[in-house]
């Protein structure tokens, strides 16, 4: 068992859980995820690692309600614990000494993000980091990237909050001043797309972080198989970055699909049985 | 002498094909007793037991089946114990036709003795009793490492802890047993089974580590330095694909995917468990192996499949499952379509609609005396899917040896050992099962996990 040492609500959407687990806080490098499994009879989903304490043997989830596992874990609190969790898994992100370093992260993908910046912060790369929002009551964490920023920007879709429209706009005008040496995003895929197709006649290096369904995460079920540079990698070994120019993003928004008519079940199936016990009685059930 | 040979075994209770394809249970039901030691009655009990030299761990059979046709069936498993540490698995599993059954003298005039069956019985007797507990050796005050929870894993910790070692088992998902809980179906081999062989490891002193992933929680250097030995039993966890077009469009899976959502996830019983498996209505299955027969015979209990079709390159007779699988995949109302190639997945808007194929004549022995399947130009047809999984065979998985280079591959990506001791190039490190072959069975695992076991026990005692 795995448990909460701090939960903190983030936005109407995204929680943020500090959870013991020693090993994978000693051993987890940006980049990485792990695969958590909230009760028994839960499926196991990845998270990235936003963040680790080694000294407390800690590390730092964010957690999306989307669906019925992630619903569930929001009736999680502090003192309750988790029933798996495994990691760190995927490859780390390749920190080098790039020069200048644009991150943009969308919504959830500011988890990775966050340790991406840590990382390459410490190897003394300037950046930049531009975070989107759809609009501003789901903003996060503008405090602490902004820690590591050296310049920030903020954008929401609908103005709302910094400025107005999608990540891609002050990408593009910083792409467009020059002196750009790596971009590195993590967000929906519609997102990750954009800044792929954006980035590539400027010849930059670019990576994209994906999330795709996975199962074991370890390599051997093949669930999280994705296209890239016409060959089949696994996410969860080969990846979960790639460089953004060879990733086939349709292919990947595709398989995410797979299950999308069980998941509205299975969420229907939790909405009309949860009691609010904080995932203690679930079990039982 | 003078003896005579009852030609027809006595029939195993198996559960009738209408009735067991609508859940996930059991499907043979086992010998009780009485029927037990009348088949036991039917061995020769040959001097020259063919059937002990074709098992893959000298199980001593003869001794064994006199056992239970005396009536002492807590002894008959500990007889076998002496060499496989578990019959409930084995007498379920093995392909005993290619083994013990398949030398049995008996065989040759009639149905050989039911090895297999009786092995199991024996098992399941001993453990409705209850295990006795082995002796250990005097305490080594070394400790042991082993990677992998699945059958090598298990047979190796077993000796370790008999020979007085400590021993520490890593798995790296969230139940132990590995393939036998993960990719056996529960419709063979009853997760139960499994689970009661590890609890008795830990009972034996045996610590299990689960949510642990070896090369990436810890580096397998980090392991040689905390541990006197390690034991890698990680076994072929990386599913080939086919390399053709339209792999991932949705609908298509892995065998292991499909049989880990399933006997893993329990994604027969969505949603009262999270995990869901999509089917349709129509299923491909792509292979011959017992894999894709469990596959086959999964999808055939899932609420969504109603035509369920294996799709096999070679001719029946070549196909490498258990007899039995095929009987029981036939009965269930699988589809056979064999000497047809698969040669691309075709779809609509993302979706799997069918898989293209092409039949196939099998070409004159070649130097290794198999049958190749050779395409007929022009035989091209489509069957139509709505799910395909691929059950074609699997590699070495390499995460846990990943970027340890004194570790020597093969070609294959399997863990090149020492045939005697299994020790790996690197001192200290072992490895047994499908990491070392790339794809065998649960006996030979268990055999390299014993095997493994004895090096492990000389390199702690004597020294490289």
């Amino acid at each position: 068992m795995f448990r909460i040492v701090e939960k903190r609500e983030l936005s109407p959407l995204v929680a943020q859980y500090v959870i013991e687990a020693p090993h994978v806080a000693e051993s987890a490098k940006p980049g990485q995820f792990v695969i958590i499994r909230v009760t028994g009879r839960g499926e196991r989903i990845p998270l990235t690692i936003a963040d680790r304490e080694p000294s407390a043997g800690t590390i730092t989830l964010m957690v999306q309600k989307v669906g019925k596992t992630t619903y569930h874990l929001s009736c999680f609190e502090e003192g309750n614990a988790i029933r798996d969790l495994v990691g760190p898994l995927g490859r780390p992100t390749e920190l080098r000494r790039w020069g200048r370093v644009i991150l943009v992260g969308g919504g959830l993908g500011l988890a990775p993000i966050h340790h991406i910046a840590k990382g390459l912060k410490e190897l003394g790369n300037t950046l930049t980091v531009i975070m989107g929002f759809r609009s501003r009551e789901l903003v996060f964490w503008e405090d602490r990237m902004a820690l590591l920023a050296d310049e920030l920007v903020v954008t929401t879709n609908d103005g709302s909050y910094g400025r107005k429209g999608l990540v891609t706009e002050p990408l593009k005008e910083l792409l467009e001043a020059g002196a750009v040496d790596a971009v590195i995003c993590a967000g929906p895929v519609p997102m990750m797309k954009a800044v792929a197709e954006l980035t590539r006649p400027y010849g930059v290096h670019a990576v994209a972080s994906l999330n795709p369904i996975m199962v074991d995460g370890t390599g051997m079920c093949g669930a999280c198989r994705v296209r890239v540079g016409g060959e089949i990698k696994f996410a969860c070994v080969d990846g979960p970055e790639f460089n953004a120019h060879e990733v086939d993003f349709d292919d990947l928004s595709n398989r995410l699909k797979m299950f999308k008519k069980y998941e509205e079940i299975a969420m229907r199936s939790f909405q009309e049985r949860c009691c609010g016990c904080r995932g203690e009685r679930w079990e039982g059930r | 002498m003078g003896r005579e040979i009852r030609k027809e075994r006595v029939p195993v209770p198996e559960r009738p094909p209408q009735e067991r394809i609508k859940d996930f249970k059991e499907v043979k039901l086992g010998y009780s007793p009485q029927l037990a030691v009348e088949e036991a009655k039917r061995c020769l009990q040959c001097s020259h037991s063919p059937c002990v030299k074709a098992c893959p761990v000298n199980v001593p059979i003869p001794q064994f089946i006199k056992l239970i046709s005396e009536g002492r069936f807590v002894e008959a498993a500990r007889k076998i114990k002496e060499e496989n540490i578990m019959p409930s698995v084995c007498g379920r599993v093995c392909p005993q036709e290619r083994q013990c059954e398949g030398a049995c003298v008996v065989g040759k005039v009639g149905e050989p003795v039911a090895i297999g069956a009786l092995e199991a019985f024996a098992g399941d007797h001993e453990a409705s009793v209850g295990y006795e507990k082995f002796k250990i050796e005097k305490k080594s005050g070394k400790r042991v490492a082993v990677v992998g929870s699945g059958p090598a894993g298990i047979a190796c910790a077993a000796d370790l802890l008999r020979l007085g070692h400590d021993v520490v088992i890593f798995e790296a998902l969230h139940e132990a047993g590995g393939v036998l809980v993960y990719g056996i179906p529960e419709f063979r081999l009853p997760n139960e089974v499994v689970k009661r062989e590890l609890d008795f490891l830990v009972e034996m002193g045996a610590e299990l580590r689960l949510n642990f992933v070896v090369g990436k929680t810890k580096s397998l250097y980090q392991l040689l330095k905390e541990f006197d030995a390690v034991f890698i039993g990680t076994g072929a966890g990386l599913p080939k694909l086919l390399n053709v077009e339209g792999v991932n469009l949705n609908g298509v899976y892995s065998a292991n995917e499909f049989l880990t959502r399933v006997n893993l996830m329990k994604a027969y019983l969505f949603p009262y468990y999270d995990t869901p498996i999509f089917t349709g209505r129509r299923v491909v299955v792509i292979g011959g192996g017992n894999t894709a027969m469990d596959v086959a015979r999964t999808a055939v209990r899932l609420p969504e499949a109603e035509e369920v079709t294996l799709v096999y390159r070679r001719s029946e007779e070549e196909m490498p499952a258990r007899a039995e699988e095929v009987r029981h995949a036939k009965e269930e109302g699988v589809v056979f379509k064999t000497l047809t190639i698969p040669v691309r997945f075709v779809g609509r808007d993302g979706w799997l609609t069918g898989v293209e194929c092409v039949r196939a004549e099998l070409s004159e022995p070649d130097e290794t005396g198999r049958r190749r399947p050779i395409p007929i130009p022009g035989s091209e047809f489509i069957i139509e899917a709505d799910c395909a999984v691929i059950a074609i065979g699997q590699g070495t998985n390499p995460l846990v040896v990943e970027g340890v280079k004194e570790v020597k591959r093969g070609s294959r990506g399997e863990i090149v050992v020492d045939p005697e001791s299994l020790m790996t190039s690197l001192p200290g490190l072992f490895a047994g099962g499908d990491a070392i072959r790339g794809g065998s069975t649960v006996i030979v695992s268990m055999g390299d996990g014993r095997k493994a076991a004895r090096g492990i026990h000389k390199y702690l005692t004597q020294g490289l």
